[in-house]
């Protein structure tokens, strides 16, 4: 008997039609979406909130259609923002998308009984839907079959076996769409009630069920008390038969019967019932024997642990090396580009300084951060892919749960210690948004590489001369900094900033398997993609604003008496130094320098003059900028890589008007901890500005970091100074 | 279902290898919900697989799959040892 019904399409032809797929995390939904659909995935946001909207265009019989991969879901009842922006897509009620024509259901398989209980409120819709049944190889490994006939049977919709989601299975399940939309099914369950009667009968047809009849609930009702031939002989022939429809019958002649809404033990009732009458169970105990006895080692208390530090040194180690070679590249190739086009402009300052300076320093320091994202999610794929990265938050969540994150957001955290870009986009491994941004906003306090260079300028100049203990304790206690500032301020977050209520953390730990390549390879690229599009953009407009402060006002006449207060100072001063004092002074005078010298007061309680300060002020769009930019305010050019020693002799000797030592070792921990507290990053507020969908977030981080920082800073020096 | 009362204990007093069957879940709260959405129904048996090495979660075998929970956050649920 059929529990469908085939209406006519509704839409009208001219709209381009849409298929959602659908389905629980875990089940296969988005390797089955990325085998569908390949590379031409757009990847955008839902209007108005954080969650990333994943959609494609189909071609299906010459016909053009969009598919869009919704979230993973675990019911439709939704209770974060996520599930709330998928379960109104399926419902047709997100405002940028039609209602969907066809919902794609994507079940596992191996898992069937809590993916139908999400199917049959699926069912409940009245949307036409279309069942891909994936995870099959793993039942039928250990030469178990799924009986698909039934399967469709109970179901009311088609049912499409893509194991392996190899190219012919998508074959089948494209045509099986084009079907779909052509002649839809939607399907009509019979759930049965809570009730007593409901209950009594639903057993009934499970037990029915188990020996090969498929009987609809009306047809139970009916045959309680005029039951058919067939029916008879059931009941004689199997006592467990006959015991059920004996219950049933007791209750259906006291109680009328009725048909409330179902509820989640019903459900659930259903989809035992259909899991055990369609596949077969496995040997208890037995289900998975191989991801057994490989998390007898994973999540062992001590052995777990220890592969999970070897896990993670591997991937920080690979993010801090791998990528090191392929950002000099980078980096070399921009000023390679810089250097082709510089002389071209050398008539039109302006313009070669805007070019160099601005556009293309400005779009080198954003492109600089891809290695480290391209190897961070190569590593997020793939352990997401084998199954790994569920477990390391299972052997993670005490640690990181107490103060209102959960065990997945140690992959954020930790890769911001490399760079919190790509940290705050691994962000999204967290299923619920309000972890998610608590995690986002604390991520770029984790001591990046790029703050490393001025921890060893000042490390060198002002700790070393007590010994090499005291500076490898310093340069430790920078890196522990911000991890510890980090957890109250989750706590804090967590209670007054972020709204939102707080779920359950319930996580799955799926057997493990291979990741596709294919999938891998998909994450990274459009990680990738989307940094460079929609991050660099911005960074792009900031750099140039940036620029345009630390270049104007300037003028040739300034110029000119630049070079005569060198040159009547020092008459034999190289070109090299004359260029320099240029330099210096012409940012010393521009909007930026100006800033700085009048801000001055606001930092002499932490102990910096004009000069620290502008190069604190310039180092706002890439703290990276800041050794080079001491050294030019120091007079020493930028070459200081090539002498870090000079600019650390120039700090020392360096005085305040009265003649005192401008910095002290004092006055270098102030500096070494604003840098360590401060946001100075415009591609990390771009990214997460991106990353949450408004510009909200990144102005709250940036401004929580700053006042942080500088308070931080002004405490040491108050402090420190009276000690 | 059999009579629980003298014999019911709370999720969290669950210990490693452990079987049980739930006897009741208080008043619905919406974790509670997403909880019995992930299968964990009234009268569902299920098996303590492992606990994590600080404690928590606690990772059971119910319906097939494998879930993981917090022991604070199963609040509500009472459960009865099956051997």
């Amino acid at each position: 008997m059929s529990v469908s019904a085939v209406v006519a399409p509704v839409t009208s032809p001219s709209q381009t039609r849409l298929v959602a797929i659908v389905g629980n995390p875990n089940a296969g939904k988005t390797s089955l979406f990325n085998a569908l659909t390949g590379s031409s995935q757009k990847v955008g946001n839902y209007p108005g909130v954080t969650v990333e909207k994943v959609s494609a265009e189909l071609k299906l019989e010459g016909e053009r259609i969009d598919c869009i991969d919704v979230p993973g879901l675990y019911s439709l009842a939704p209770r974060s923002e996520d599930e709330r922006v998928a379960a109104d897509v399926i419902l047709g009620k997100c405002t940028d998308l039609s209602k969907p024509d066809l919902l794609v259901c994507v079940l596992d398989a191996s898992n069937l009984e809590r993916n139908l209980f999400f199917y049959s409120q699926l069912a409940d819709l009245g949307i036409p839907l279309l069942v891909a049944l994936t995870m099959v190889d793993r039942i039928e490994r250990d030469g178990r079959r799924v009986d698909y006939a039934r399967l469709t049977n109970l179901l009311g919709a088609e049912v499409i076996p893509v194991n392996g989601h190899k190219a012919k299975g998508m074959v089948v399940l494209k045509e099986a769409i084009a079907k779909n939309l052509a002649a839809p099914r939607i399907p009509k369950l019979e759930l049965g009630g809570p009730d007593a009667l409901e209950g009594k009968i639903a057993l009934l047809r499970e037990r029915l069920a188990r020996i090969g009849m498929d009987v609809t609930s009306g047809e139970v009702r009916e045959s309680l008390f005029d039951p058919s031939e067939e029916m008879q002989l059931y009941l004689s022939d199997f006592p467990e038969v006959r015991e059920a429809f004996d219950e049933a019958k007791a209750i259906a002649a006291i109680e009328p019967a009725q048909a409330p809404p179902a509820d989640t033990a019903t459900r659930y009732q259903w989809a035992g019932m259909v899991q055990r009458a369609t596949v077969p169970q496995p040997v208890e105990g037995r289900q998975r024997p191989l991801t057994d006895r490989i998390d007898y080692v994973l999540t062992h208390r001590v052995f777990g642990l220890g592969v999970f530090l070897g896990v993670m040194y591997l991937v920080f180690q690979s993010i801090y090396t791998f990528s090191q070679p392929l950002m000099d590249l980078i980096s070399k190739g921009f000023s390679f580009v810089g250097g082709l086009i510089g002389p071209h402009l050398e008539n039109v300052p302006i313009l070669k300084s805007l070019a160099v300076d601005g556009l293309i320093a400005g779009v080198g320091s954003a492109l600089v951060f891809l290695p480290q994202i391209l190897i961070l999610f190569f590593f997020i794929a793939f352990l997401e892919g084998t199954g790994y990265l569920a477990r390391a938050a299972f052997l993670m969540d005490k640690l990181l749960g107490w103060c209102g994150l959960n065990g997945r957001a140690f992959i954020p955290l930790l890769s911001s210690f490399a760079c919190a870009i790509p940290g705050i986009m691994a962000a999204r491994v967290m299923p619920d948004s309000k972890s998610r941004l608590a995690t986002i906003l604390v991520a770029p306090l984790m001591s990046c590489s790029a703050r490393l260079p001025v921890y060893l300028l000042l490390i060198g100049a002002f700790i070393a001369p007590y010994g090499p203990i005291w500076a490898g304790f310093a340069l430790f206690a920078m890196h522990l900094l911000g991890l510890l500032v980090a957890i109250p301020i989750v706590w804090f977050l967590n209670r007054g900033v972020i709204k939102g209520k707080r779920l359950p953390f319930l996580l799955e730990l799926p057997p493990y398997q291979w990741p596709r390549w294919r999938d891998v390879w998909l994450a990274m690229y459009f990680r990738a993609k989307v940094f460079v599009t929609t991050a660099g953009t911005t960074i792009v407009v900031m750099s140039i604003l940036i620029w345009g402060l630390s270049f104007f006002p300037r003028s040739n006449e300034a110029r000119a008496r630049y070079q005569t207060e060198v040159t009547r100072r020092n008459p034999s001063a190289s070109q090299d130094v004359i260029d320099h004092h240029v330099q210096e002074q012409e940012l010393a005078h521009s909007y930026l320098g100006r800033f700085g010298k009048g801000i001055e007061p606001v930092f002499v309680p932490a102990g910096f003059d004009w000069r620290i300060t502008t190069a604190i002020l310039s180092a706002f769009p890439a703290r990276e900028t800041v050794v080079p930019s001491l050294g030019i305010i120091f007079s020493l050019g930028t070459d200081t890589e090539k002498d870090p020693k000079a600019l650390q002799q120039a700090m020392r000797d360096a005085r305040w008007p009265d003649g005192r030592p401008l910095m002290t070792p004092l006055t270098a921990v102030g500096l070494m901890v604003f840098f360590a507290l401060c946001c100075q990053c415009m591609s990390t507020l771009a990214t997460v500005k991106r990353e949450t969908n408004s510009w909200k977030w990144p102005v709250f981080m940036f401004t929580y970091m700053s006042l942080l920082a500088y308070l931080a800073a002004v405490g040491i020096h108050q402090i420190g100074s009276r000690i | 279902m059999s009579a629980p009362a003298a014999t019911s204990m709370g999720f969290a007093k669950l210990r490693k290898g452990m079987r049980a069957r739930i006897v009741s879940i208080a008043s619905s709260s919406e974790a509670l919900q997403r909880i019995q959405e992930m299968g964990l129904t009234v009268g569902t048996t299920f098996r303590v697989v492992k606990v994590a090495p600080f404690g928590d979660p606690v990772e059971i075998d119910v319906r097939g799959y494998r879930l993981c929970l917090r022991r604070a956050e199963t609040q509500g649920i009472e459960v009865e040892a099956i051997s």
